[in-house]
């Protein structure tokens, strides 16, 4: 059974600078007809081939469920990233066919609630934009809180003023403005869900200051935009197929495994479901821990990785593949 | 060309039969001679041609008295159907993928034109013929659910996936064996199978719970469950225990060919697109006993399964009371000759 999730033939309809950092993307299927439809806070698998490398990032859907003719996410530029982005910013240009997976959705509403709180910083708006299409095509309640650095680069700020009016708050950093957490966690309704999407950063500020609180776990949702990190390249034993492996700077474990021609399990590829999970045979080295899936245990055990995020440095590193 | 439906009762005379065709592409459930719980599942992939596995929603020459029963069901006990209100939306997703499986499969029977959200369903056998707009409750004469699955075979169950678990949220159980879908609504997956003996502790449901919540869009996947049944009866709820209990204790010598029922359920996956969650179709396929024993291959395979059978999953399974004059009687076909690998009837 082959892995992640099935693929469409897209062709890039058009480009659009946001601002200094952010491109907007949209892409129809190349067979014309309509794409399939997902739920808010889906993303797509983008695979990007480089010449002889091939990778693969998740992208969120900012473009409404409810319309599927065309798909729009939008790309920050990493310049000390692994290239993803860059590759995305200087080489995709209308016309160009590309291959997305079908939509996986990681960071789900819960139909549940009575109300959906939302928190976003910087790029993490763009599942937000799905969402908050969803809801307002059928009259759900939620409310916004976006922080941007600058008034310039919070991207889609104008746009979901206008959409949604009050529900919508902006933060600007450089004014000095923040979202009040503790002030919003402590005055909501019972039945209010809690999404937050920005830096790990907010992430956890937000987890800490909701559970402080007493919100229960079950009502906290959040997506960590978790790319693999580049890093310094190491060699990497794969047991199971009797391979030895350098995984490049620019490359992650889990891509170079594939490249290997070994076809783990995966899915997100960005540390945050679990599929690629792989044992480690034996180490002689330190793991970088890049993934928000395993336990604390787990990642001080060594006794497991997950490649598509984390690296290692060291002497030897066997797995179970 | 089409499907000759068939006109026969699934209760009172008990009219049910398979014709020759239905029984050779029976989902017979034991590739091997004996019978354990196991993490079944498999990508729920097209079959050979004429198999119940050719389209992914399969309807048979069962269909339109399947409906006139469930309809009965669901006449006598409204509870058989029911949708916490969260699930609306996943109503809607099922109400797509059943119609667009059903006219796509067999379009002599079924036509589904769309146009932007106005849709146009035409379900000859049932004589339906209905417009409505995609999403809006009011336009139909049942919420989504309850709407296209009175026009499906079997049961379908709704998940609300949450917080890394399943929730049977919504769902329509007109056909089950021996569960209730009033007591188990709102429960999760770990809740719901409580019951089950021996797969706990052999860790089936934390391994199948861990696939379940990765099935992704457009790769659904199946599996096989069955039970036997005396009489061809589709309702063996438990509301409905003291009708069909004491049937069980009506099996004689001379009647086990045409009352005994090998009872299987075809299972299957789907993640449902803009709900998120997940519809459990539970599709429940009769063959009576003198219809199986046409394959002599079936015959010996079934008289081992249920001869060696534990004791805990045979007790679960109801079969106690009748087991050993069913098996007496299929030992009559088993020479003990050995029976070729795999589910065919060859």
């Amino acid at each position: 059974m082959s892995t992640g999730a099935t693929k469409l033939d897209v062709t890039v309809t058009r480009v659009t600078e946001v601002n200094a950092l952010i491109k907007r993307f949209h892409f129809e299927r190349s067979e014309g007809g309509l794409l399939p439809t997902f739920s808010g806070g889906a993303h797509v698998v983008v695979e990007m081939r480089d010449g002889d490398a091939a990778r693969l990032n998740p992208y969120s859907l900012m473009s409404s469920p409810l319309e599927t003719r065309d798909y729009t996410i939008s790309v920050r530029r990493d310049d000390v990233g692994r290239g993803g982005s860059l590759f995305m910013h200087g080489r995709v240009k209308p016309g160009d066919r590309m291959v997305v997976s079908y939509p996986v959705n990681l960071f789900s509403l819960d139909l549940r609630a009575r109300k959906h709180l939302m928190l976003a910083g910087g790029i993490g708006i763009t599942p937000f934009l799905a969402q908050t299409s969803q809801l307002a095509g059928e009259g759900g309640n939620f409310e916004l809180h976006y922080s941007a650095r600058t008034a310039s680069l919070a991207a889609y700020a104008d746009d979901l003023r206008s959409r949604y009016g009050r529900r919508v708050t902006v933060y600007h950093d450089d004014l000095d403005e923040r979202i009040p957490l503790e002030r919003l966690l402590a005055s909501q309704p019972l039945g209010t869900h809690l999404y937050v999407c920005g830096p790990a950063g907010m992430i956890q500020w937000a987890r800490e200051t909701a559970a402080a609180l007493g919100w229960p776990a079950e009502t906290v949702h959040y997506e960590h935009f978790a790319a693999p990190k580049p890093g310094l390249p190491f060699d990497v034993t794969l047991a199971l197929s009797g391979r030895a492996i350098r995984v490049g700077e620019q490359q992650s474990l889990l891509e170079a495994i594939e490249a290997a021609g070994v076809d783990p399990p995966y899915l997100c590829r960005g540390g945050v479901c679990g599929q690629c999970e792989t044992n480690v045979i034996s180490s002689d080295g330190k793991f970088l821990h890049n993934d928000h899936w395993l336990s604390e245990d787990q990642h001080r055990a060594g006794t497991k990785i997950m490649p598509c995020v984390s690296r290692f440095e060291g002497r030897s590193l066997v797995l179970e593949r | 060309m089409g499907i000759n439906f068939r006109t026969e009762t699934f209760r009172d005379d008990f009219t049910f039969k398979n014709s020759p065709e239905h029984v050779r592409r029976f989902p017979f459930p034991f590739h091997e001679d004996s019978y354990m719980y196991a993490v079944n599942i498999e990508p729920h992939a097209a079959g050979p041609k004429g198999s119940v596995l050719e389209h992914p929603i399969d309807v048979d020459e069962h269909y339109v008295s399947e409906m006139r029963d469930k309809t009965m069901v669901l006449a006598e006990d409204p509870l058989r159907c029911q949708s916490l209100p969260h699930m609306t939306l996943a109503g809607w997703d099922l109400l797509e993928l059943l119609m667009t499986a059903k006219a796509e499969g067999y379009p002599e029977h079924f036509s589904l034109t769309r146009d932007g959200d106005k849709w146009h369903w035409v379900n000859r056998p049932l004589g339906i013929d209905d417009r409505f707009t995609f999403g809006d409750v009011s336009a139909l004469p049942y919420g989504p659910m309850e709407y296209i699955t009175r026009q499906a075979q079997g049961d379908f169950c709704l998940l609300d996936q949450r917080y890394g678990n399943l929730w049977m949220d919504a769902g329509i159980v007109t056909t089950q064996a021996d569960w209730s879908l009033d007591f188990d609504i709102g429960m999760n997956f770990f809740e719901w199978h409580a019951p089950v003996p021996l797969a706990h502790e052999k860790g089936i449901f934390v391994r199948a719970l861990k696939f379940l919540t990765n099935i992704q869009q457009g790769r659904p996947a199946r599996r096989l469950n069955w039970t036997i049944t005396i009489n061809p009866r589709l309702d063996t709820s438990p509301e409905n225990y003291h009708k069909w209990g004491p049937d069980r204790a009506t099996v004689t010598p001379d009647n086990v060919g045409k009352k005994v029922h090998l009872r299987v359920e075809l299972q299957s996956f789907w993640r449902l697109p803009r709900s998120n969650g997940l519809v459990f179709p539970i599709r429940c396929y009769l063959i009576s006993l003198d219809e199986l024993v046409t394959s002599p291959k079936w015959a010996r395979r079934l008289h081992r399964v249920i001869r060696d059978l534990p004791e805990e999953i045979a007790s679960y399974k109801g079969l106690t009371r009748y087991r050993a004059t069913v098996v007496d009687w299929l030992a009559k076909y088993d020479d003990g000759s050995s029976t070729s690998a795999g589910f065919g009837p060859e």
